[in-house]
């Protein structure tokens, strides 16, 4: 797209004089030497354009014209208003993040002994194709902690702070005499008496993920005077829950258990369970219901939904930042290197702080460095498409759609290429101005 | 589906050998034998486990079941979307044709929606000889924009004897024969992880209430029983379908596939409900619905086989094709189980898929290749290599790699014509087969929202009006 303009810029140079110009050539000569590259500049793009543009107003087979119904379509499309309401967002956000990201570190590096070999790793991700990009970042945010690093990473802080419990999924079995107690808690469906034996079976602890200290659960034993019991995996390997509310000689105990004894709402006794899953209760807990709290069942945090439909774009957007910052910082660590040097020591001298320095001198003297990075990033931005593409899981694309994503399938998974062609002439409208002011801008530098 | 589809590109001008069946049957066998220690030899630097079963068995029993004529110097060219092990498999099968018959045959890679892809070859004025079209609703639409051209007699002929009236139909356009269905997918599977079912006492269920109380067992274990790779709606789409096809009938299947029924039909509501004592259950769903939807279809078996005793989930319905995504350290039928997917209703359902050869340019040598892939002779050589179902009868069952394939066969070819073709691939593609869109993203929200069965269905009934705009 961008070489529209160039093509426009093409052909004046053989106007000016009848026969000869400036440097004696002839015109026909001229036009010689102009032929391959308009040629070529036709037939790859001026005819592609503009067929994209006829087309956009013919109908899906491409007999009947359609008039503007394409680009009806274009802004009643709820596919297609998601992907406008993203690509928005990534022009705004992209460029700008990247833009400052690579101000920071070009100002940076410039001061650090080992600069050059710090703006070389950061420039490394632009050496990766935006596919391969694409397919690390895919396993950077899986879902699993143990696969992707962006979870690996969250749920690290998270568990430091706040320690997952050793009974998730711990539930009651059939004829339980627990019952879910609201909040993820369990609780005894009658009152417990002392002299009593209680039994607290439970399922669904995989033997591999009991706690350490388990052991082989025992049948409680009635005491006088207290409330005895025993809280156990009431299910034997391969033979299910082998006798059913009955401790089996191979069932583990439930280790480390938190059990308290709850009267009228109130906790009364609490304990935890031994190794082998038994439990005393002082007299006090007679005639209490005994309650599991949710503490015990909590279950393991698992980080954030990276490719869900809220975060996708966010996510991705991270992804493109790591490519493009390196970009950003080489353009502008170039500007910065033609910035007068006494301009800078003079501030200085003036008694201006480092940060008054930065944000007085360097930025404006930088501005029309800064302005060119972010409008190319912008160009860039506006055709993003495989890094979504391959990113996005099937269920998240449609949340994390953009125009190019959507010209694509709309053109070929759709088959719906008078559509298709009507975003793409849309796209190039979207481009055209920022074009515009990058084409004028150089005419200035080249004036200067 | 998208396992399933691949198109074929040949060209060649064959000669048709016209010497009687039996003497040519000796010649063919001679050569079949030459072709076979030449197969041999040529592919030992390949895979090493798969060639000693492809072509010495076939010399002697099955090698020369199928008359093709000679084509030297004849090129053809077949597309198809295969990648990986399922296109080397295939091309074995190509290569075996080209010694047969003297023509060259390339394999031109496609990719999903196969049919956009031949829509612009054919744009381009170069069309593949032959393509491998996944879906019946891709050739009916083949041969309306005129691409498609028919079967010749041999094929027709080839193509009697070894398949059953129901896959004869449905490769039918208009009463036409256009499709030879090279390929099945038995989609009414459900693999398992026989040491998590040892560990649990959990037996294979025949019906949907013994399915729920096996994934409650085996829950109780401390192993969440199912597995979901909803990253890709077709997986969702197959699960609806085994459901809705084992508990509405073939009859509604039927009706529903071509929308004649709605989707606000009362069975679709009870097909879902259904589903929601599965999905409904964030804990018996590896990752919950949230991990599924981030979950794509390899994923979802391999997860089911790493792990040790406690792998991420139990049980995976999944097509026979899931075979190829199952680590190689566990072993097919011993390690990895299958059991076909429960009863909902009085009979257990048979969805299945496939592949369809269809001709693009009609010559000698593309009817050639078509009746070649219609013979048992074939699907015999891919049968060995393993990974591949053929829904021709004259198979023998032996051939398949492994009980566990024999027994996934037998399925399908004892369905006779009682099997149902995939609905989603019956519809339309904006509806059934674009990722993001239609039923496939619908029943995606419906995974993550299992309560609003009237609402899914709504949404489920507009797209559907506006795809098949009725």
């Amino acid at each position: 797209m961008s070489s529209v303009p160039a093509a426009g810029g093409a052909t004046p140079p053989a106007a000016p004089k009848p026969r000869k110009s400036v440097t004696g050539t002839r015109r026909t000569v001229a036009a010689l030497f102009l032929l391959p590259a308009l040629v070529l500049l036709g037939a790859l793009v001026v005819y592609p354009i503009g067929y994209s543009l006829v087309r956009s107003f013919y109908d899906q087979s491409g007999d009947g014209f359609a008039g503007i119904d394409n680009y009806k379509a274009l802004f009643t499309d709820e596919g297609i208003r998601t992907a406008l309401k993203n690509n928005i967002i990534w022009v705004v956000f992209a460029p700008t993040i990247a833009t400052a990201l690579g101000l920071i570190f070009a100002v940076l590096t410039e001061r650090v002994r080992w600069g050059t070999a710090f703006k070389l790793v950061v420039f490394m991700p632009m050496a990766i194709s935006m596919l391969a990009a694409g397919i690390i970042f895919r396993l950077v945010y899986d879902q699993d902690p143990d696969k992707g690093v962006a979870n690996a990473v969250w749920v690290g802080v998270h568990d430091t702070f706040a320690q997952a419990s050793a009974f998730p999924k711990a539930h009651p079995g059939r004829d339980s005499p627990l019952k879910p107690a609201g909040g993820g808690a369990f609780i005894t469906t009658s009152p417990v008496r002392t002299g009593e034996a209680v039994l607290l079976p439970l399922v669904g602890v995989a033997p591999d993920q009991m706690p350490d200290g388990v052991k082989a659960a025992v049948a409680p034993k009635p005491e006088p005077d207290k409330v005895t019991g025993t809280t156990w995996q009431d299910f034997t390997r391969g033979q299910g829950v082998g006798t059913l509310n009955r401790v089996d000689p191979s069932e583990l105990g439930y280790a480390g258990m938190r059990i308290e004894a709850v009267k009228d709402g109130k906790v009364v006794a609490s304990t935890t369970a031994a190794g082998d899953g038994t439990f005393t209760l002082p007299a006090s807990a007679d005639g209490s219901q005994l309650r599991l709290p949710a503490s015990n069942f909590k279950e393991p945090y698992n980080g954030l939904d990276w490719l869900g439909p809220s975060l996708v774009t966010p996510a991705i957007i991270g992804s493109y930042i790591w490519m493009w910052a390196g970009f950003a910082m080489v353009l502008i660590a170039a500007g910065l290197a033609s910035v007068p040097r006494e301009l800078l020591e003079a501030a200085r001298v003036d008694g201006a702080s480092e940060w008054q320095v930065f944000r007085r001198v360097t930025v404006p003297l930088l501005a029309p460095v800064l302005a060119v990075v972010a409008v190319t990033l912008m160009i860039n931005v506006l055709k993003i498409f495989d890094l979504v593409f391959i990113i996005a899981p099937g269920s998240s694309q449609d949340d994390a759609n953009v125009l190019a994503l959507e010209l694509y399938r709309k053109g070929f998974s759709e088959d719906q290429p008078g559509i298709a062609s009507a975003i793409s002439v849309f796209l190039l409208l979207l481009v055209v101005p920022v074009m515009w002011f990058n084409v004028r801008r150089l005419r200035r530098e080249v004036r200067r | 589906m998208r396992m399933t589809s691949s198109t074929i590109r040949t060209r060649w001008s064959p000669e048709r050998d016209t010497a009687t069946p039996q003497s040519r049957r000796a010649v063919k066998a001679a050569a079949a034998v030459a072709a076979g220690a030449l197969a041999l030899s040529l592919s030992a630097c390949g895979s090493s486990d798969n060639d000693s079963s492809g072509s010495t068995g076939d010399t002697t029993t099955s090698a020369n079941n199928v008359t093709l004529p000679k084509l030297d110097g004849t090129s053809l060219e077949i597309a198809a979307v295969w990648t990986g092990t399922e296109q080397a498999n295939f091309k074995k099968v190509l290569q075996e044709f080209e010694k047969r018959t003297g023509a060259k045959v390339t394999f031109v890679p496609a990719q999903d929606p196969i049919i956009n892809f031949i829509g612009s070859k054919v744009a381009g004025g170069q069309p593949p000889d032959i393509v491998m079209l996944p879906q019946p609703g891709a050739i009916k639409q083949a041969v309306d924009k005129g691409w498609a051209k028919q079967l010749g007699s041999d094929a027709v002929k080839e193509l009697g004897e070894n398949y059953s009236q129901g896959w004869q139909d449905i490769g039918k356009v208009n009463g036409k024969p256009y499709g030879v269905y090279y390929k099945a997918a038995n989609k009414s599977l459900i693999w398992y992880n026989n040491q998590v079912f040892e560990n649990a006492g959990a037996s294979e269920p025949e019906t949907w209430p013994d399915l729920l109380n096996t994934a409650q067992t085996v829950f109780d274990s401390g192993v969440t029983p199912f597995s979901i790779g909803a990253a890709e709606g077709w997986t969702l789409t197959d699960w609806f379908e085994n459901v809705y096809l084992s508990q509405a009938g073939p009859e509604k299947y039927d009706q529903l596939a071509k929308h004649e029924i709605k989707w606000t039909d009362p069975s679709v509501k009870d097909a879902l409900t259904t589903l929601a004592q599965v999905w409904g259950k964030p804990d018996w769903i590896a990752g919950g619905a949230n991990g599924a939807l981030q979950t794509d279809f390899p994923a979802s078996v391999t997860q089911v086989f790493t792990g040790g005793d406690q792998p991420k989930a139990a049980m995976v319905a999944a097509g026979d094709f899931a075979q190829v995504n199952i680590p190689s350290g566990m072993k097919i039928g011993t390690d990895a189980k299958v059991f076909p997917f429960p009863a909902v209703g009085d009979q257990g359902p048979v969805v299945s898929g496939g592949d369809a050869a269809v001709i693009l340019e009609d010559s000698k040598g593309s009817q050639a290749l078509a009746t070649w892939l219609a013979s048992p002779d074939a699907a015999s050589i891919q049968a060995k290599l393993g990974g591949y179902l053929s829904p021709n009868k004259n198979v023998p069952n032996s051939d398949y790699p492994n009980a566990v394939q024999q027994k996934i066969a037998k399925a399908l070819i004892d369905a006779g014509d009682d099997f149902r073709f995939d609905m989603s691939d019956q519809a339309p593609q904006a509806f059934g087969g674009t990722p993001g869109k239609g039923e496939w993203k619908i029943l995606q929200d419906f995974l993550k929202n299992p309560k609003d069965v009237a609402g899914t269905q709504a949404k489920l009934e507009a797209e559907a009006a506006a795809a098949y705009g009725n």
